[in-house]
């Protein structure tokens, strides 16, 4: 009982999704659900640098995976390629940066577990100025895209 | 006099056996072109030639086993976060979207990465995609050999501490029923473009 009491409060979702540490706010960290064997997955979020100075996100930690590394993907003259960005992901002074599908992203090595649609799970990030920030990913379902993509982002489609 | 008339035939006929061997070589060479489908004389990409592997199940499976139904295939790895998962859940959708038509096309999943992705890897994988969608591999010269078929690139990349990645093409084969290059599916054209392609290769008013 008590148990499921815990539970029961671990699964309560935090309103707003989002989080704040010295000037940078991390907006919607999300994964996708993974088929039951799967040696990668991939973390998604958008940063925003409310500050005067650049900042940078140096590394991503978490015990869900044995090993998390920033890394970009691209599809250039129809080759797909991915490379570990070692010197971490840059954040101008007042700019946005998004790690999404198809583009610079968080990679999960290895994950412990397979991930399930609706579960949540932590991971530390490190930014060279702001300091470490635990957050929490949200697992969406595997052909899910960032939320509010078709709301709001983009194309210039008036917000809801 | 003899002797000399000797040597220039020898000579010339080194020359013309050379010439021979050079022209006869240079029309094998296409596909020896990397990323770029080598192109008859009709027009039509010379590609999806010949291969040998093996299906996720375990079983042989080569191209007769795709006669005579148009094909879709797809070059990707596990070891992949985005693009390879986001392309095989993609097609799984497009396939349920098209109901019957699909049953009109086989659907194929090549790894580029046998050292990786074992047979169990993929049997595991695969169980979160379309069940008629085979995933499939081979040796490493099997892989060379069925990438060098399609045209297709795939390269590996060393990474720190003795990882690698793979680079490889990211669009989806689009095979008639002739198994004749028909096309290609782009994971960033609208869903509806896609639709129709699948739509147009299945064949049938569905």
């Amino acid at each position: 009982m008590a148990a499921c009491a815990g539970l029961a409060m671990l699964a309560a979702p935090s309103a707003a999704h989002d989080y704040k540490i010295g000037s940078i706010r991390v907006i919607h960290p999300w994964s996708r659900a993974t088929p039951p064997v799967v040696p990668v997955a991939g973390g998604y979020l958008r940063l925003i640098n409310l500050g005067e100075e650049p900042d940078r996100l140096l590394a991503v930690s978490s015990e869900i995976a044995e090993k998390v590394e920033l890394h970009e993907s691209t599809v250039t003259d129809g080759i797909a390629r991915m490379r570990p960005l070692p010197g971490g992901l840059t954040i101008n002074a007042g700019e946005t940066v998004e790690l999404k599908l198809g583009q610079a992203h968080i990679m999960f090595i290895k994950p412990i577990r397979p991930l399930k649609e609706g579960e949540r799970f932590e991971a530390t990030l490190l930014f060279e100025k702001a300091g470490s920030l635990m957050i929490e990913f949200m697992v969406q379902g595997m052909g899910a895209q960032p939320a509010g993509k078709s709301g709001h982002e983009g194309h210039g489609a008036p917000p809801q | 006099m003899t002797g000399l008339k000797l040597f220039r035939l020898i000579v010339w006929g080194a020359v013309a056996v050379a010439g021979g061997l050079f022209l006869g070589l240079s029309g094998l060479m296409p596909g020896q072109q990397r990323g770029q489908p080598a192109i008859t004389s009709a027009g039509i990409a010379a590609i999806g030639g010949p291969f040998k592997l093996t299906s996720h199940n375990g079983e042989p499976f080569d191209n007769a086993r795709l006669a005579g139904k148009p094909y879709l295939a797809f070059f990707g790895f596990t070891h992949c976060p985005d693009i390879c998962p986001t392309t095989l859940f993609e097609l799984t959708e497009l396939m349920t979207e098209l109901g019957a038509a699909t049953d009109r096309f086989n659907v194929i999943f090549i790894t580029v990465d046998p050292e990786r992705d074992t047979q169990e890897l993929l049997a595991g994988y695969m169980t979160s995609f379309d069940e008629r969608i085979v995933a499939l591999r081979g040796t490493q010269e099997e892989t060379d050999a069925v990438v060098k078929a399609f045209a297709a690139f795939a390269r590996k990349v060393p990474l720190e501490g003795g990882q690698y990645t793979m680079d490889h093409t990211a669009g989806v084969y689009l095979m008639d029923a002739e198994g004749k290059f028909a096309g290609m599916l782009d994971m960033h054209e609208p869903r509806k473009t896609r639709l129709q392609k699948l739509r147009r290769l299945a064949g049938g008013n569905t």
